[in-house]
């Protein structure tokens, strides 16, 4: 018998999980600007609040794996990997942290931050967290189009 | 708990007269059944280190896993190590041996896990503690290999790290070694997967960080075979490598891969001076 704790136990540190909606802007083909990207990526507004939920779900953004939030205070253990996201909306403009979320690797060149809209040019991409291996043709991005608006709209909210 | 920290003092006075830069911290006295083992937590690096320190993967532990690994009889790891004793001492295979007919006590293997891996003249290629042991058993003894990750074969390197217990580790990396190191040092520093991590990204520029709840260590393999109260059985470097690329969203290798026995020759070496510490306790 295996104590049932186990299965509490998180299979991986990071999680995340896509979908792919029509009116999205492809991944390869968005315009960064100084790593800013100006227009929303899935035509629509985003949603601070299911932002918020991107950000602490191990499944999806799990931003708070490398960066602490104090107004993401109520999701349990946030790491230091990152800098802390307190105030990100008084030193970048929506464009910038759409960029950075996009693909942070424009702004901060060889940045640890994953690239959350993105689909190629990677080393042995893996079929999710299972080991395997993961044609590039399969792969989605870490984040839809959507998702990624609805995480700018709460970063927006970030002001000192 | 009296003894422990009495033997932790000692110990650190010890550490100093023999010249190592050490704290009563920078030591750990294990009780054993025979007395008390020290061994090093924090050491100076081989000179061509990134790292300033070499740091036991046991530091950034709980004090409660630590306190695990502080006595033989708390350790869970050694309930295996009595299962490869025995093992040791059976005969198996056609040839009717028993890995103690030909090598004794188990004792006979110290210093051994210090050096692994190690390249084999004879076969002309490089080879880790698993493959040492299943030469013994298909050639000597005419017995089964064992898997890599097979309870048998994790509990007997487990057993044979034990007699190598706090001597430092001291993994060759040049000449037949050279093309192996170079190799794993190529592997630590790529970026895998859809996450684009590598492992220097963990374990060299944020250990002593945090991913969520896990605390970042140095990747030191010097700890194994390390029982995870995670999965509550000692477990393989290979399975640790493959646990940790697999973390990255990419396609990882199989143990025993010449991949994975390239990356041990380089992991290892970037704890050259660390003791051996398996088998450890790990969360
Ligand atoms: C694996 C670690 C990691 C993850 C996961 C991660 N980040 Fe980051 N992030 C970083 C690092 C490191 C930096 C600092 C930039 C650099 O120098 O590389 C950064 C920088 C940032 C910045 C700029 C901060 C500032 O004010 O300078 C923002 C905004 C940001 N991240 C948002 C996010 C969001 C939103 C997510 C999730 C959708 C996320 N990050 C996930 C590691 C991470
Ligand atoms: C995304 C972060 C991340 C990456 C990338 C990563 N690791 Fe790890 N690794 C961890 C975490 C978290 C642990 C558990 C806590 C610790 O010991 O650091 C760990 C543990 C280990 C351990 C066990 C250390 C001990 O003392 O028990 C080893 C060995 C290791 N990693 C090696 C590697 C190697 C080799 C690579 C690259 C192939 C790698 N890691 C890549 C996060 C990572």
């Amino acid at each position: 018998m295996k104590p049932f704790l186990l299965v509490m136990v998180p299979v991986s540190m990071f999680a995340f999980a896509t979908v792919v909606a029509a009116a999205d802007v492809i991944p390869g083909e968005v315009m960064y600007q100084d790593g800013a990207v100006a227009a929303s990526l899935s035509g629509a507004a985003g949603d601070a609040d299911a932002g918020k939920k991107v950000m602490t779900t191990r499944s999806l953004g799990n931003c708070v794996a490398c960066h602490q939030v104090d107004a993401l205070s109520s999701a349990a253990f946030h790491g230091n990997v990152g800098p802390t996201l307190n105030g990100a909306a008084s030193r970048w403009t929506e464009a910038q942290l759409r960029g950075i979320v996009a693909d942070s690797k424009k702004t901060f060149e060889g940045s640890m931050m994953p690239s959350f809209y993105k689909k190629s040019g990677y080393i042995r991409p893996g079929n999710a967290y299972t080991g395997k291996a993961s044609a590039e043709a399969d792969l989605s991005t870490l984040l839809t189009a959507q998702q990624i608006e609805d995480v700018v709209a709460f970063l927006k909210t970030l002001k000192e | 708990m009296n003894i422990l920290k009495k033997t932790t003092l000692i110990g650190g006075i010890l550490a100093l007269s023999l010249g190592f830069a050490a704290t009563a911290q920078d030591t750990l006295t294990i009780a054993t059944e025979t007395g008390t083992q020290e061994i090093m937590l924090k050491v100076k690096p081989p000179a061509w280190s990134p790292l300033p320190e070499l740091i036991s993967g046991l530091v950034f532990r709980s004090k409660e896993t630590q306190s695990l690994q502080a006595d033989d009889f708390g350790n869970p790891g050694m309930v295996f190590v009595e299962q490869a004793w025995e093992s040791w001492n059976t005969t198996d295979g056609s040839a009717g041996k028993s890995c103690a007919d030909c090598h004794g006590e188990p004792a006979k293997m110290a210093g051994v896990r210090a050096v692994m891996p190690k390249f084999n003249k004879d076969k002309g290629e490089m080879w880790t503690l698993e493959m040492y042991i299943n030469n013994c058993r298909t050639d000597r003894m005419g017995a089964d290999a064992w898997k890599w990750n097979s309870g048998s074969m994790v509990s007997m390197t487990g057993l044979i790290s034990l007699q190598s217990r706090g001597m430092p580790m001291n993994v060759a990396i040049d000449g037949d070694a050279a093309p192996y190191w170079e190799q794993g040092k190529e592997m630590y520093y790529s970026s895998t997967g859809q996450l684009e991590l590598s492992c220097a990204n963990c374990h060299e520029d944020n250990y002593d960080n945090y991913i969520r709840a896990d605390h970042l260590s140095q990747g030191q393999i010097n700890g194994f075979p390390a029982y995870r109260l995670k999965n509550a059985k000692l477990n393989s470097i290979h399975n640790r490598f493959k646990g940790c690329i697999r973390d990255t969203r990419a396609e990882t290798y199989k143990e025993g891969s010449p991949e994975f026995i390239a990356l041990e020759v380089y992991v290892a070496s970037r704890g050259n001076g660390l003791s051996v510490e398996g088998p450890s306790v790990r969360n």
